[in-house]
């Protein structure tokens, strides 16, 4: 393109774009406005354009604040802050702030411009630094406190210390918050400002000192020999600061409402809660201060209600007295019954924080509290139900219990999935009482059972499966409640599931409790029921697997229906849905075909391991499906994932069953296992699991799933080729990866290519020393073969309990690195149970270099800090 | 090069989670019609994940009465807001930010803008975005409150409309 006669290069002026894009009507329009004055600013920069640089760096902040890409004209920032003159130097610092952070994306992949770009930049901002004019070296550190990385902080920060002790408050003020910024990048840097961030604390500017608490507050946080020296050196000059502004006359230029700087106010407050927290000493220091803003502050204004907020929240932080914590408690009393709401959502706050130091007094406020869970605004609902979720107690478990439960009958459809979650959380937590548990478990599962996760109803079904006294009671209750309430998913599935398993007990009123009135259910009425469900238009695929299985179950159960259900089941069987086709298939082969075997193949399902489901499902909420399934892959063995089959029959008649006997491979290589693994199929449901209502995918981990296999591959592996593949298909499976090769029901299981997958990346152990080991596991997206999942687990090998435990990782430049917060911040004690946390790196030499990493592990052993460090170079290759 | 190749000693180290810190996150002016008059970020986001969370943010905002409380949850920030005529003022902050105090920094942001344009208006802070940008800039570093007073905060930007 010839730039040169570009006939948008002249520009329009700033208003006139502006007026330009607020007269489009569509966004395409926006769009096409914005393209064009984009076109004209790259051409202008491109022929050098001088005159209206300035300009044009106005326009793309604009640009850049509609949200469109910018990145183009960082160069141009450069060159402005170059210029000599004060207002090219502050639009082009501007400028650099606002449009840099583009930068990352843009530039990373040329690792060799980014540094140069920051070289230019350090360069300029060096120089600007050690300018004459007060108001350019105010640019420069502002700039370079908003957006230094690690090196230019290195390169920069002798200067910047020099600048604290400059003569100029402005300067003093920025170049102390630019000190933060350094010191997050490089805490090692931290003790080179202690010791001029404590001697700011004397000055009188409050923009000064407001800077230097917030200086001191990080340096605090990066390193404990800073704290220990500020906590020397400058609590009383924080209480005399505290002192003066609290009882200074009026102050026109810091006035709010009354009260002088409530900012600085806050600021100290906080500082002080992080120096005097678990240090008695300094928390008695600050107790009379402390009781003096809490008593004499006003509370009718906004401003000094912030204050009190502050101030509550640093008397609970510290070993306060007890005097000053009911002082403390009874201003969140008032906050709580305040009519502002803004007032009783930071009281909820903090009561959830008082709750640590002071149980009984928060529980005075229960009532209130349970009032606020009914508030007509969201954000109070949600702090309340936080707030009455840790006040539940064994004594007042069943009343509010009551109170939450009825609430969800009322409440706004997008409050109830946090409230059927906190609920379910509580009921399970307090399931001693197993009658109260199944009760109210029903009655949420009737209500929103649409939003109860998969694996609470799953442990509900493992609690009812060990339950025999209750089971009775159980199936009648789900009866009822599956007629009225139909159209909740997981009612649905465990009302049929129970049904399918105890539905002698619900048309005989088998061991009936005292409280309950008998009902009069037939056979008929029942296989009604599950007919109904099976019908829904809305069900999905895994509700209507599980009704199929049910229905089978029941033909034994109910010889006199057996005829009907056949009927129903054969209906099925050119159902489009894959698996439900294949299911019915099955099915009615067995129920026509097979009389023989059909009531030992559908008597009910063993007792599930309690002690063990809960393990594992305490798990897998933490662990994704790629570290748990291949794990599963290779122990074909697991008693857990193959329940005990009905007085194990021989294979042979099994495979007959299938009617596949003729050329059914049966290799020499088939373990023993193999009859198990038919049952599990027989029982298998949704393969594909297709349906938007579909469980969370970790909770496909947990052994009730295994044991029902539902909905266990991703849509993504295609259906199932399935059960009409030639038996040779079979055969030319790996036979050692699982016992699949005789699996003939389930020709492709998903197990198979995840298997494959993952076989490409083993499990690494990353790290291991006499305390800890870290195993590192991998997970690829296809079609992103730069980036991997990687899922660290902890495990402590002493046998103390490791706390304060941080994890941090390095990688070079080449590599991107993204750490999600770990599981847990505590390793439980002799590898009882693990930390887990997710990380995700970006190869962006995949196939050239190969990952490295650095890692560093820091934790607490009885009070006293750890550090350990460690290289991993032992990644399986391609990652 | 043979064998793993070196990680450099002088490597940023990233931490998980979040800063747990207790700044702003970012500040955005909003009108009723949801578009965006200002936007500061004080972490990095990608322009996409701007605009998903401004879309998101605004649209929680704007559905909300004049009687419910001035702050909302949102991911893992906290969102204060304040609304004066038609546009809206928010503030992203950490979890344990003081929100009171927050609110009482939007006011003062907005006295400090009237100070300057006299009754400020939003196309003022359409046609002088670097100039509210300058105010903010001297008010909130790196996320963190550096002056709270409104002389002082103008004086640069008067000083330089002097100059030119």
């Amino acid at each position: 393109m010839d730039l040169a006669i570009n006939p948008f290069s002249s520009g329009t002026r700033l208003r006139d774009m502006i007026r330009a894009i607020r007269t489009c009507k569509t966004a395409a329009e926006e769009r096409a406005v914005v393209r064009r004055e984009c076109a004209a600013i790259r051409a202008a920069i491109s022929e050098g354009d001088q005159d209206y640089r300035h300009r044009n760096m106005a326009k793309l902040m604009f640009i850049h604040m509609l949200g469109y890409p910018t990145h183009f004209g960082q160069m141009e920032c450069l060159k402005l802050i170059a210029a000599a003159g004060f207002p090219e130097k502050r639009i082009g610092y501007l400028g650099l702030m606002l449009l840099l952070d583009e930068r990352q994306e843009v530039l990373m992949l040329v690792t060799n411009s980014l540094k140069h770009f920051e070289y230019l930049v350090v360069l300029n901002v060096g120089r600007d630094l050690n300018h004459s004019n007060q108001f350019i070296v105010g640019l420069a550190l502002c700039a370079l406190g908003n957006i230094c990385s690690a090196e230019m902080a290195r390169d920069l920060a002798p200067e910047v210390e020099r600048l604290l002790q400059n003569r100029d408050p402005n300067t003093k003020k920025k170049a102390a918050l630019c000190s933060i910024r350094i010191v997050r990048k490089v805490p090692d840097l931290a003790e080179n400002f202690m010791g001029s961030a404590a001697s700011l604390l004397k000055e009188k500017h409050h923009g000064v000192l407001i800077s230097a608490v917030q200086l001191c507050t990080e340096l605090c946080k990066a390193s404990n020999d800073a704290l220990e020296y500020l906590r020397k050196n400058c609590l009383e000059g924080l209480v005399r600061i505290l002192r003066d502004v609290s009882n200074s006359s009026y102050a026109p230029e810091y006035d709010i409402a009354g009260i002088t700087d409530p900012f600085l106010h806050v600021r100290v407050l906080k500082l002080m809660r992080t120096l005097s927290q678990a240090d008695a000493d300094s928390s008695e220091y600050i107790n009379d201060i402390l009781a003096q803003v809490a008593t004499k502050t006003e509370s009718n204004k906004n401003a000094g209600n912030a204050i009190l907020y502050e101030c509550v929240e640093t008397i609970m932080g510290i070993e306060a007295t007890s005097g000053l914590r009911v002082l403390a408690i009874n201003i969140l009393g008032r906050f709580l019954s305040n009519r502002d709401n803004n007032i009783r959502y930071v009281a909820l706050n903090m009561l959830m924080k008082a709750i640590a130091v002071d149980t009984q007094a928060v529980q005075r406020h229960r009532a209130t509290i349970l009032e606020c869970v009914k508030d007509a605004d969201v954000s109070i609902r949600k702090r309340a139900l936080e707030l009455v979720y840790l006040l539940i107690n064994d004594t007042n478990v069943k009343s509010l219990t009551k109170e939450l439960v009825d609430y969800l009958e009322v409440s706004d459809q997008d409050f109830k999935e946090d409230l059927t979650a906190k609920i379910c959380s509580v009921v399970e937590k307090f399931s001693q009482d197993k009658l109260w548990y199944l009760d109210q478990m029903f009655r949420v599962l009737s209500l929103a059972g649409n939003y109860v996760k998969d694996d609470v109803w799953h442990a509900l079904i493992v609690l009812m499966s060990n339950a025999s006294e209750l089971q009775g009671y159980s199936v009648r209750s789900l009866y009822k409640a599956l007629l009225a309430c139909g159209e909740q998913e997981s009612l649905v599935r465990v009302a049929v599931w129970c049904i399918g398993e105890y539905g002698e007990m619900l048309v005989n009123n088998i061991s009936m409790l005292d409280l309950e009135e008998p009902i009069t259910v037939t056979e008929s009425d029942a296989v009604d029921a599950v007919e109904a469900a099976l019908k829904r238009y809305s069900a999905d695929v895994t509700t209507r697997a599980m009704c199929l299985v049910c229905l089978l179950k029941l033909s034994s159960r109910f010889p006199p229906t057996s005829e009907r259900i056949k009927e129903i089941v054969e209906q099925n069987k050119g159902n489009t849905v894959l698996e439900l086709q294949q299911r019915s298939i099955e099915f009615s082969s067995i129920l026509q075909r097979h009389q023989s075997i059909k009531s030992s193949l559908l008597e009910r399902m063993p007792v599930l391991d309690e002690a063990n489901y809960l393990l594992k499902r305490a798990a897998s909420t933490q662990a994704t499906i790629s570290s748990v399934k291949p794990a599963l892959a290779a122990t074909p063995g697991d008693p857990l994932k193959l329940p005990n089959g009905v007085g194990k029959p021989p294979a042979a008649p099994l495979a007959d069953l299938l009617d596949l006997s003729d050329d059914a491979p049966v290799t020499p290589s088939a373990p023993a296992a193999a009859p198990n693994d038919f049952l599990q199929d027989l029982l298998g449901i949704g393969l594909v699991d297709s349906s938007p209502a579909g469980g969370v995918p970790s909770a496909s981990t947990d052994i009730l799933m295994d044991l029902l296999s539902i909905g266990s591959s991703p849509v993504q592996n295609g259906p199932p080729t399935s059960n009409f593949s030639p038996p040779g298909k079979a055969e030319t499976k790996p036979a050692p990866v699982t016992p699949q090769v005789v699996d003939l029901l389930d020709g492709l299981s998903s197990s198979e290519s995840l298997s494959d997958e993952n076989a490409a990346y083993p499990s690494i152990t990353a790290f291991q020393s006499a305390t800890l080991r870290i195993t590192f596991s991998f997970k690829k997206q296809p079609g992103k073969p730069q980036e991997t999942a990687i899922n660290a687990s902890f495990t402590n090998l002493t046998t103390t309990a490791l706390t304060d435990f941080i994890f941090q990782a390095a990688v070079p430049k080449f590599i991107q690195l993204r750490l999600d917060p770990a599981s847990s911040s505590t390793l439980p004690a002799s590898g009882n149970g693990s930390v887990t946390q997710s990380l995700t790196v970006t190869n962006n030499q995949h196939g050239q270099k190969p990952l490295a990493m650095r890692i560093r592990v820091s934790y607490k052993v009885n009070g006293e800090d750890r550090l350990e460090q460690g290289q991993i170079s032992n990644f399986p290759a391609g990652l | 090069m043979n064998g793993s190749p070196e990680v450099e000693e002088r490597l940023p180290w990233s931490r998980g989670g979040n800063r747990g810190g207790d700044d702003d996150r970012f500040v955005l002016f909003v009108n009723k019609q949801g578009q965006t008059r200002l936007a500061q970020y004080y972490e990095h986001l990608s322009l996409d994940e701007r605009r998903a969370l401004e879309g998101e943010i605004v649209r929680k905002c704007l559905a909300r009465t004049d009687q419910q409380c001035s702050f909302v949850e949102h991911r893992n920030y906290k969102v204060v807001y304040r609304r004066y005529a038609s546009l809206f003022f928010l503030v992203g902050v950490d979890n344990d930010e003081n929100e009171l105090a927050i609110l009482e920094f939007i006011h003062l942001l907005v006295e400090t803008m009237d100070r300057h344009f006299g009754n400020v208006c939003e196309l003022d802070i359409m046609f002088h975005l670097e100039k509210v940008h300058f105010m903010l800039e001297e008010m909130v570093m790196n996320g963190c409150i550096v002056e709270t007073s409104k002389q002082n905060i103008l004086a640069p930007i008067q000083l330089m409309e002097k100059s030119s």
